[in-house]
Protein backbone atom coordinates (compact mmCIF):
# COMPACT_ATOMS: atom_id res chain seq x y z
CA UNK A 1 0.00 0.00 0.00
CA UNK A 2 1.42 3.32 -1.05
CA UNK A 3 1.13 6.71 0.56
CA UNK A 4 -0.85 8.39 -2.23
CA UNK A 5 -4.42 7.59 -3.28
CA UNK A 6 -6.86 8.95 -5.82
CA UNK A 7 -10.39 8.27 -7.02
CA UNK A 8 -10.27 6.30 -10.25
CA UNK A 9 -12.20 3.91 -12.47
CA UNK A 10 -11.47 0.21 -11.92
CA UNK A 11 -11.17 -1.80 -15.15
CA UNK A 12 -11.98 -5.45 -15.89
CA UNK A 13 -8.31 -6.49 -15.81
CA UNK A 14 -7.64 -4.80 -12.47
CA UNK A 15 -5.96 -1.66 -13.82
CA UNK A 16 -7.32 1.77 -12.94
CA UNK A 17 -8.00 4.85 -15.04
CA UNK A 18 -8.30 8.56 -14.39
CA UNK A 19 -10.88 9.08 -17.15
CA UNK A 20 -13.83 7.07 -18.42
CA UNK A 21 -13.80 7.58 -22.18
CA UNK A 22 -15.70 5.59 -24.78
CA UNK A 23 -13.23 5.82 -27.66
CA UNK A 24 -14.24 5.72 -31.31
CA UNK A 25 -11.09 4.40 -32.99
CA UNK A 26 -10.65 4.61 -36.76
CA UNK A 27 -8.09 2.04 -37.90
CA UNK A 28 -7.23 4.07 -41.01
CA UNK A 29 -7.52 7.57 -42.44
CA UNK A 30 -10.52 6.49 -44.55
CA UNK A 31 -12.51 5.72 -41.41
CA UNK A 32 -12.00 9.09 -39.71
CA UNK A 33 -15.19 10.45 -41.23
CA UNK A 34 -17.35 7.61 -39.88
CA UNK A 35 -15.64 7.78 -36.47
CA UNK A 36 -16.33 11.50 -36.24
CA UNK A 37 -19.86 10.89 -37.49
CA UNK A 38 -20.48 8.56 -34.55
CA UNK A 39 -18.92 11.00 -32.10
CA UNK A 40 -21.14 13.81 -33.43
CA UNK A 41 -24.26 11.73 -32.75
CA UNK A 42 -23.41 10.17 -29.41
CA UNK A 43 -22.62 12.22 -26.30
CA UNK A 44 -19.69 11.08 -24.20
CA UNK A 45 -17.69 9.53 -27.02
CA UNK A 46 -14.10 10.39 -27.92
CA UNK A 47 -13.09 10.08 -31.59
CA UNK A 48 -9.38 9.50 -32.29
CA UNK A 49 -8.85 10.53 -35.94
CA UNK A 50 -5.35 10.21 -37.43
CA UNK A 51 -3.84 10.23 -40.93
CA UNK A 52 -2.36 6.70 -41.19
CA UNK A 53 -3.11 2.98 -41.34
CA UNK A 54 -2.91 2.30 -45.07
CA UNK A 55 -0.11 0.41 -46.84
CA UNK A 56 2.28 0.58 -43.93
CA UNK A 57 4.65 -2.39 -43.68
CA UNK A 58 7.31 -4.02 -41.53
CA UNK A 59 8.34 -2.37 -38.26
CA UNK A 60 6.30 0.72 -39.14
CA UNK A 61 3.12 -1.36 -39.44
CA UNK A 62 3.92 -3.21 -36.20
CA UNK A 63 4.31 0.11 -34.38
CA UNK A 64 1.04 1.31 -35.91
CA UNK A 65 -0.86 -1.68 -34.49
CA UNK A 66 0.96 -1.48 -31.14
CA UNK A 67 -0.05 2.17 -30.86
CA UNK A 68 -3.70 1.71 -31.88
CA UNK A 69 -4.21 -1.37 -29.71
CA UNK A 70 -2.21 0.11 -26.81
CA UNK A 71 -4.31 3.27 -26.96
CA UNK A 72 -7.53 1.25 -26.83
CA UNK A 73 -6.16 -0.76 -23.92
CA UNK A 74 -5.34 2.39 -21.91
CA UNK A 75 -7.16 2.25 -18.54
CA UNK A 76 -8.62 5.73 -19.19
CA UNK A 77 -10.79 4.10 -21.85
CA UNK A 78 -13.89 2.27 -20.58
CA UNK A 79 -14.96 0.84 -23.92
CA UNK A 80 -14.09 1.18 -27.59
CA UNK A 81 -15.77 1.20 -30.98
CA UNK A 82 -13.31 0.29 -33.75
CA UNK A 83 -14.05 1.30 -37.35
CA UNK A 84 -11.99 0.23 -40.37
CA UNK A 85 -12.49 0.26 -44.12
CA UNK A 86 -12.32 -3.57 -44.13
CA UNK A 87 -13.17 -6.18 -41.47
CA UNK A 88 -9.82 -7.95 -41.00
CA UNK A 89 -7.88 -5.11 -39.43
CA UNK A 90 -10.98 -3.89 -37.55
CA UNK A 91 -11.06 -7.29 -35.86
CA UNK A 92 -7.30 -7.35 -35.28
CA UNK A 93 -7.38 -4.03 -33.40
CA UNK A 94 -10.62 -4.88 -31.56
CA UNK A 95 -9.30 -8.27 -30.46
CA UNK A 96 -6.08 -6.70 -29.17
CA UNK A 97 -8.08 -4.24 -27.08
CA UNK A 98 -10.61 -6.86 -25.93
CA UNK A 99 -7.82 -8.86 -24.22
CA UNK A 100 -8.17 -6.36 -21.37
CA UNK A 101 -11.74 -7.56 -20.86
CA UNK A 102 -13.24 -4.17 -21.69
CA UNK A 103 -16.20 -4.02 -24.11
CA UNK A 104 -15.11 -3.47 -27.73
CA UNK A 105 -17.15 -3.55 -30.93
CA UNK A 106 -15.75 -3.55 -34.46
CA UNK A 107 -17.30 -2.25 -37.68
CA UNK A 108 -16.14 -2.09 -41.28
CA UNK A 109 -17.24 0.23 -44.05
CA UNK A 110 -16.91 -1.91 -47.20
CA UNK A 111 -20.29 -3.38 -48.28
CA UNK A 112 -22.09 -0.95 -45.91
CA UNK A 113 -20.88 2.57 -46.74
CA UNK A 114 -20.29 5.35 -44.23
CA UNK A 115 -23.94 5.99 -43.36
CA UNK A 116 -24.97 2.46 -42.46
CA UNK A 117 -21.67 1.98 -40.62
CA UNK A 118 -22.24 5.16 -38.63
CA UNK A 119 -25.73 3.99 -37.69
CA UNK A 120 -24.56 0.56 -36.52
CA UNK A 121 -21.54 1.96 -34.70
CA UNK A 122 -23.59 4.77 -33.12
CA UNK A 123 -26.11 2.26 -31.70
CA UNK A 124 -23.22 0.29 -30.20
CA UNK A 125 -21.59 3.46 -28.87
CA UNK A 126 -24.84 4.59 -27.25
CA UNK A 127 -25.11 1.45 -25.19
CA UNK A 128 -21.37 1.48 -24.33
CA UNK A 129 -21.60 5.09 -23.15
CA UNK A 130 -24.61 4.36 -20.96
CA UNK A 131 -22.88 1.32 -19.46
CA UNK A 132 -19.68 3.32 -18.84
CA UNK A 133 -21.68 6.09 -17.21
CA UNK A 134 -22.80 3.65 -14.51
CA UNK A 135 -19.21 3.21 -13.31
CA UNK A 136 -18.33 5.07 -10.13
CA UNK A 137 -14.90 6.29 -9.11
CA UNK A 138 -13.33 4.32 -6.28
CA UNK A 139 -10.17 4.65 -4.23
CA UNK A 140 -7.04 3.62 -6.11
CA UNK A 141 -3.49 3.38 -4.85
CA UNK A 142 -1.11 5.55 -6.86
CA UNK A 143 1.33 2.62 -6.83
CA UNK A 144 -0.98 0.80 -9.26
CA UNK A 145 -0.69 3.28 -12.11
CA UNK A 146 1.72 4.48 -14.77
CA UNK A 147 2.63 8.16 -15.13
CA UNK A 148 4.80 9.62 -17.91
CA UNK A 149 6.96 12.71 -18.19
CA UNK A 150 8.56 14.76 -20.93
CA UNK A 151 9.61 18.38 -21.40
CA UNK A 152 9.07 20.65 -24.39
CA UNK A 153 10.03 24.16 -25.50
CA UNK A 154 12.57 23.94 -22.71
CA UNK A 155 14.71 26.83 -21.53
CA UNK A 156 16.98 27.51 -18.56
CA UNK A 157 13.97 27.66 -16.24
CA UNK A 158 13.26 24.02 -17.16
CA UNK A 159 16.68 22.83 -15.99
CA UNK A 160 16.65 25.08 -12.91
CA UNK A 161 13.13 24.60 -11.64
CA UNK A 162 10.38 22.69 -13.45
CA UNK A 163 12.46 19.61 -14.37
CA UNK A 164 14.00 19.23 -10.89
CA UNK A 165 10.48 19.66 -9.43
CA UNK A 166 9.25 16.77 -11.57
CA UNK A 167 12.44 14.90 -10.62
CA UNK A 168 11.41 15.11 -6.98
CA UNK A 169 7.84 14.05 -7.85
CA UNK A 170 9.20 11.08 -9.84
CA UNK A 171 11.46 10.05 -6.93
CA UNK A 172 8.38 10.25 -4.66
CA UNK A 173 6.21 8.23 -7.04
CA UNK A 174 8.88 5.55 -7.45
CA UNK A 175 9.38 5.34 -3.66
CA UNK A 176 5.61 4.86 -3.40
CA UNK A 177 5.68 1.98 -5.90
CA UNK A 178 4.32 3.74 -9.00
CA UNK A 179 5.62 3.25 -12.51
CA UNK A 180 7.06 6.15 -14.52
CA UNK A 181 7.85 6.41 -18.24
CA UNK A 182 10.25 8.87 -19.86
CA UNK A 183 11.93 8.93 -23.28
CA UNK A 184 13.16 11.35 -25.98
CA UNK A 185 15.90 9.35 -27.70
CA UNK A 186 16.98 12.19 -30.01
CA UNK A 187 17.30 14.86 -27.31
CA UNK A 188 20.13 13.02 -25.60
CA UNK A 189 22.41 12.75 -28.64
CA UNK A 190 25.93 13.29 -27.32
CA UNK A 191 24.68 13.00 -23.74
CA UNK A 192 23.63 9.37 -24.09
CA UNK A 193 26.33 8.25 -21.63
CA UNK A 194 24.64 10.31 -18.91
CA UNK A 195 21.37 8.39 -19.38
CA UNK A 196 23.27 5.09 -19.89
CA UNK A 197 24.87 5.55 -16.45
CA UNK A 198 21.38 5.60 -14.92
CA UNK A 199 20.58 2.06 -16.09
CA UNK A 200 20.35 -0.38 -13.16
CA UNK A 201 22.19 -3.29 -14.81
CA UNK A 202 24.88 -3.73 -17.49
CA UNK A 203 22.30 -5.60 -19.62
CA UNK A 204 19.96 -2.61 -19.53
CA UNK A 205 22.82 -0.27 -20.36
CA UNK A 206 23.58 -2.42 -23.39
CA UNK A 207 19.92 -2.45 -24.42
CA UNK A 208 19.69 1.31 -24.02
CA UNK A 209 22.86 1.89 -26.07
CA UNK A 210 21.48 -0.36 -28.80
CA UNK A 211 18.27 1.71 -28.96
CA UNK A 212 20.36 4.85 -29.10
CA UNK A 213 22.82 3.55 -31.72
CA UNK A 214 20.01 2.16 -33.90
CA UNK A 215 18.49 5.62 -33.84
CA UNK A 216 21.83 7.19 -34.81
CA UNK A 217 22.22 4.70 -37.67
CA UNK A 218 18.71 5.48 -38.89
CA UNK A 219 19.48 9.21 -38.91
CA UNK A 220 22.79 8.59 -40.74
CA UNK A 221 20.95 6.50 -43.34
CA UNK A 222 18.96 9.68 -44.12
CA UNK A 223 22.25 11.41 -44.92
CA UNK A 224 22.25 13.49 -41.74
CA UNK A 225 24.71 13.39 -38.85
CA UNK A 226 23.13 14.54 -35.62
CA UNK A 227 26.27 13.99 -33.57
CA UNK A 228 27.65 17.48 -33.07
CA UNK A 229 24.28 19.12 -33.78
CA UNK A 230 23.58 19.51 -30.09
CA UNK A 231 23.18 21.88 -28.37
CA UNK A 232 21.33 23.81 -31.07
CA UNK A 233 22.04 27.44 -31.97
CA UNK A 234 18.89 28.39 -30.02
CA UNK A 235 20.16 26.51 -26.97
CA UNK A 236 23.53 28.30 -27.22
CA UNK A 237 21.82 31.68 -27.48
CA UNK A 238 19.89 30.76 -24.33
CA UNK A 239 23.11 29.97 -22.46
CA UNK A 240 23.55 26.22 -22.88
CA UNK A 241 27.16 25.46 -23.84
CA UNK A 242 27.64 21.69 -24.02
CA UNK A 243 25.61 18.56 -24.74
CA UNK A 244 26.44 17.19 -21.28
CA UNK A 245 24.79 20.29 -19.83
CA UNK A 246 21.71 19.94 -22.03
CA UNK A 247 21.33 16.24 -21.28
CA UNK A 248 21.64 16.90 -17.54
CA UNK A 249 18.87 19.51 -17.74
CA UNK A 250 16.70 16.91 -19.45
CA UNK A 251 17.40 14.07 -16.98
CA UNK A 252 16.52 16.33 -14.04
CA UNK A 253 12.98 15.08 -14.72
CA UNK A 254 13.88 11.66 -13.31
CA UNK A 255 15.71 13.10 -10.33
CA UNK A 256 18.44 10.80 -9.09
CA UNK A 257 16.45 7.68 -9.94
CA UNK A 258 17.88 4.63 -11.72
CA UNK A 259 16.17 3.05 -14.71
CA UNK A 260 14.49 -0.37 -14.37
CA UNK A 261 13.78 -1.06 -18.03
CA UNK A 262 14.06 0.02 -21.66
CA UNK A 263 10.88 -0.12 -23.77
CA UNK A 264 10.18 -0.11 -27.49
CA UNK A 265 7.83 2.65 -28.67
CA UNK A 266 4.27 2.03 -27.35
CA UNK A 267 5.41 -1.02 -25.34
CA UNK A 268 3.78 -1.50 -21.93
CA UNK A 269 6.20 -2.04 -19.03
CA UNK A 270 6.22 -5.59 -17.65
CA UNK A 271 6.95 -4.52 -14.11
CA UNK A 272 7.12 -1.55 -11.78
CA UNK A 273 9.66 1.23 -11.63
CA UNK A 274 11.23 3.72 -14.00
CA UNK A 275 11.26 2.91 -17.73
CA UNK A 276 12.95 4.60 -20.68
CA UNK A 277 10.82 4.38 -23.82
CA UNK A 278 12.35 4.88 -27.26
CA UNK A 279 10.35 7.92 -28.43
CA UNK A 280 10.64 10.95 -30.62
CA UNK A 281 11.19 14.24 -28.82
CA UNK A 282 8.18 15.74 -30.60
CA UNK A 283 5.71 16.27 -27.76
CA UNK A 284 2.50 14.87 -29.24
CA UNK A 285 4.23 11.79 -30.71
CA UNK A 286 5.92 10.97 -27.42
CA UNK A 287 2.80 11.45 -25.28
CA UNK A 288 0.73 9.33 -27.70
CA UNK A 289 3.33 6.53 -27.35
CA UNK A 290 3.41 6.82 -23.54
CA UNK A 291 -0.41 6.58 -23.45
CA UNK A 292 -0.26 3.50 -25.70
CA UNK A 293 2.23 2.05 -23.20
CA UNK A 294 -0.31 2.49 -20.40
CA UNK A 295 0.44 5.91 -18.89
CA UNK A 296 -2.79 7.43 -17.55
CA UNK A 297 -1.49 10.94 -16.98
CA UNK A 298 1.47 13.01 -18.09
CA UNK A 299 3.66 15.59 -16.36
CA UNK A 300 4.80 18.02 -19.04
CA UNK A 301 7.34 20.70 -18.16
CA UNK A 302 7.80 23.68 -20.43
CA UNK A 303 9.91 26.81 -20.48
CA UNK A 304 8.77 28.84 -23.45
CA UNK A 305 5.27 27.33 -23.49
CA UNK A 306 4.50 24.11 -25.36
CA UNK A 307 0.70 23.76 -25.22
CA UNK A 308 0.30 20.06 -26.09
CA UNK A 309 -2.58 17.90 -24.89
CA UNK A 310 -3.74 14.34 -25.54
CA UNK A 311 -7.26 12.99 -26.03
CA UNK A 312 -6.84 9.89 -23.87
CA UNK A 313 -4.65 11.05 -20.98
CA UNK A 314 -4.70 14.35 -19.08
CA UNK A 315 -1.49 16.28 -19.72
CA UNK A 316 -0.49 18.49 -16.78
CA UNK A 317 1.59 21.50 -17.71
CA UNK A 318 4.30 22.87 -15.40
CA UNK A 319 6.34 26.01 -16.03
CA UNK A 320 8.76 28.12 -14.02
CA UNK A 321 9.23 30.78 -16.67
CA UNK A 322 7.52 33.90 -15.25
CA UNK A 323 6.78 35.27 -18.73
CA UNK A 324 5.14 32.01 -19.83
CA UNK A 325 3.18 31.70 -16.57
CA UNK A 326 1.80 35.24 -16.96
CA UNK A 327 1.27 35.47 -20.74
CA UNK A 328 0.03 31.88 -21.25
CA UNK A 329 -1.63 31.32 -17.89
CA UNK A 330 -4.58 29.39 -19.36
CA UNK A 331 -2.19 26.58 -20.36
CA UNK A 332 -0.33 26.15 -17.07
CA UNK A 333 -1.65 23.78 -14.38
CA UNK A 334 1.24 24.15 -11.96
CA UNK A 335 2.97 27.56 -12.02
CA UNK A 336 6.46 27.29 -10.54
CA UNK A 337 7.94 30.74 -11.19
CA UNK A 338 8.33 31.42 -7.46
CA UNK A 339 11.17 28.88 -7.34
CA UNK A 340 13.35 31.36 -9.25
CA UNK A 341 12.72 34.13 -6.71
CA UNK A 342 13.36 31.69 -3.83
CA UNK A 343 9.77 32.14 -2.61
CA UNK A 344 9.15 28.42 -3.15
CA UNK A 345 11.57 25.55 -2.57
CA UNK A 346 11.81 22.58 -4.92
CA UNK A 347 10.31 20.36 -2.20
CA UNK A 348 7.32 22.70 -1.82
CA UNK A 349 6.94 22.77 -5.61
CA UNK A 350 6.97 18.95 -5.70
CA UNK A 351 4.26 18.82 -3.00
CA UNK A 352 2.13 21.31 -4.97
CA UNK A 353 2.61 19.19 -8.11
CA UNK A 354 1.58 15.95 -6.37
CA UNK A 355 -1.51 17.74 -5.04
CA UNK A 356 -2.55 18.77 -8.58
CA UNK A 357 -1.60 15.29 -9.87
CA UNK A 358 -3.93 13.55 -7.39
CA UNK A 359 -6.75 16.00 -8.17
CA UNK A 360 -6.22 15.48 -11.91
CA UNK A 361 -6.27 11.71 -11.55
CA UNK A 362 -9.48 12.02 -9.52
CA UNK A 363 -11.25 13.96 -12.26
CA UNK A 364 -10.09 17.58 -12.23
CA UNK A 365 -9.69 18.63 -15.87
CA UNK A 366 -6.27 19.86 -16.96
CA UNK A 367 -5.84 23.12 -18.86
CA UNK A 368 -5.14 21.12 -22.03
CA UNK A 369 -8.38 19.15 -21.61
CA UNK A 370 -10.48 22.25 -21.01
CA UNK A 371 -8.89 23.96 -24.02
CA UNK A 372 -9.67 20.83 -26.11
CA UNK A 373 -6.05 19.98 -26.91
CA UNK A 374 -6.39 16.45 -28.28
CA UNK A 375 -3.15 15.87 -30.16
CA UNK A 376 -3.27 12.18 -31.06
CA UNK A 377 -0.17 11.81 -33.24
CA UNK A 378 1.14 8.48 -34.45
CA UNK A 379 4.87 7.92 -34.84
CA UNK A 380 5.69 6.86 -38.38
CA UNK A 381 9.06 5.17 -38.91
CA UNK A 382 9.18 5.54 -42.72
CA UNK A 383 6.90 6.17 -45.70
CA UNK A 384 4.18 3.73 -46.69
CA UNK A 385 4.35 1.39 -49.67
CA UNK B 1 16.38 38.52 -1.46
CA UNK B 2 15.75 38.53 -5.18
CA UNK B 3 18.66 36.46 -6.56
CA UNK B 4 20.53 37.35 -9.77
CA UNK B 5 21.90 33.84 -10.09
CA UNK B 6 20.96 30.33 -8.95
CA UNK B 7 23.06 27.22 -8.46
CA UNK B 8 21.78 23.68 -9.06
CA UNK B 9 24.07 21.74 -6.75
CA UNK B 10 26.40 22.66 -3.90
CA UNK B 11 29.39 21.16 -5.77
CA UNK B 12 28.90 23.36 -8.85
CA UNK B 13 31.54 25.91 -9.86
CA UNK B 14 29.09 27.79 -12.10
CA UNK B 15 25.71 29.36 -11.44
CA UNK B 16 22.94 30.43 -13.84
CA UNK B 17 21.94 34.09 -14.26
CA UNK B 18 18.21 34.54 -13.62
CA UNK B 19 18.41 38.23 -14.61
CA UNK B 20 20.55 40.13 -17.11
CA UNK B 21 23.78 40.94 -15.26
CA UNK B 22 26.12 43.91 -15.92
CA UNK B 23 29.91 43.79 -15.46
CA UNK B 24 31.01 44.87 -11.97
CA UNK B 25 27.71 44.16 -10.22
CA UNK B 26 27.58 42.67 -6.74
CA UNK B 27 25.48 39.57 -7.23
CA UNK B 28 23.28 37.66 -4.81
CA UNK B 29 22.63 33.99 -5.45
CA UNK B 30 21.46 30.80 -3.82
CA UNK B 31 21.80 27.06 -4.21
CA UNK B 32 18.47 25.40 -5.09
CA UNK B 33 19.59 22.09 -3.59
CA UNK B 34 20.09 23.36 -0.04
CA UNK B 35 19.02 27.02 -0.06
CA UNK B 36 22.55 28.24 0.83
CA UNK B 37 23.04 31.89 -0.13
CA UNK B 38 26.18 33.36 -1.70
CA UNK B 39 27.51 36.58 -3.15
CA UNK B 40 30.07 37.33 -5.89
CA UNK B 41 31.17 40.26 -8.06
CA UNK B 42 30.51 39.97 -11.80
CA UNK B 43 33.48 40.43 -14.19
CA UNK B 44 31.48 40.39 -17.42
CA UNK B 45 28.00 41.17 -18.64
CA UNK B 46 26.06 37.89 -18.40
CA UNK B 47 22.71 37.45 -20.17
CA UNK B 48 19.80 35.76 -18.41
CA UNK B 49 20.12 31.99 -18.64
CA UNK B 50 23.89 32.07 -19.12
CA UNK B 51 26.51 30.80 -16.70
CA UNK B 52 28.67 32.73 -14.21
CA UNK B 53 31.83 31.30 -12.60
CA UNK B 54 31.52 30.91 -8.82
CA UNK B 55 35.18 29.95 -8.34
CA UNK B 56 38.43 30.42 -10.24
CA UNK B 57 38.70 27.61 -12.80
CA UNK B 58 42.11 26.70 -14.28
CA UNK B 59 42.60 25.96 -17.96
CA UNK B 60 41.99 22.23 -18.42
CA UNK B 61 39.87 21.90 -15.27
CA UNK B 62 36.33 20.59 -15.34
CA UNK B 63 33.30 22.84 -15.16
CA UNK B 64 30.67 21.42 -12.81
CA UNK B 65 26.93 22.02 -13.07
CA UNK B 66 24.13 19.80 -11.67
CA UNK B 67 26.95 18.24 -9.62
CA UNK B 68 28.52 16.68 -12.73
CA UNK B 69 31.24 17.71 -15.18
CA UNK B 70 29.66 19.38 -18.20
CA UNK B 71 32.96 20.12 -20.02
CA UNK B 72 36.48 21.50 -19.70
CA UNK B 73 37.72 25.10 -19.36
CA UNK B 74 39.67 26.05 -22.52
CA UNK B 75 41.27 29.01 -20.71
CA UNK B 76 41.62 30.23 -17.12
CA UNK B 77 38.26 31.53 -15.85
CA UNK B 78 38.06 34.10 -13.05
CA UNK B 79 35.31 34.30 -10.42
CA UNK B 80 32.36 36.29 -11.79
CA UNK B 81 33.24 35.66 -15.46
CA UNK B 82 30.81 34.64 -18.16
CA UNK B 83 31.22 30.90 -18.87
CA UNK B 84 30.15 29.86 -22.36
CA UNK B 85 31.43 28.60 -25.74
CA UNK B 86 34.48 30.96 -25.60
CA UNK B 87 35.97 29.29 -22.50
CA UNK B 88 34.13 25.98 -22.06
CA UNK B 89 34.18 22.94 -24.34
CA UNK B 90 32.36 19.63 -24.25
CA UNK B 91 34.37 16.52 -23.30
CA UNK B 92 32.43 14.60 -25.93
CA UNK B 93 34.21 15.73 -29.11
Amino acid sequence: MGKYKFEGFRRENGTAGARNHVAIIPVDDLSNSAAEGVANLIAGTLPLPHPYGRLQFGADLDLFFDTMIGTGRNPNIAAAVVICIEPKWADKVAEGIAKTGKPVEAFSIERSGDLKTIEKAARAAKSLVQKASELKREQVDLSEIIVSTKCGESDTTSGLASNPTVGRVVEGLLADGSTVLFGETSEITGGEQIVAERMKTPELKKKFMKVFNDYQDFIKAQGVDLLGSQPTEGNIRGGLTTIEEKAMGNVQKIGKAKVDGVLNPAEAPNGKGLFFMDTSSAAAEAVTLFAAGGSITHLFTTGQGNIIGNPVIPVMKLSANPLTVSTMSEHIDVPLEKILTLEQTLDQAADATIDVLLKTLSGRLTSAEVLKHREFVLTKLYRSA
Amino acid sequence: MKPQFLVHDEHDNVGVAVADIQAGEKLQGACLENGKQMSIQSKDAIPLGHKVALAAIKKGDGVTKYGVTIGTATQAIEVGSHVHVHNLKTNRW
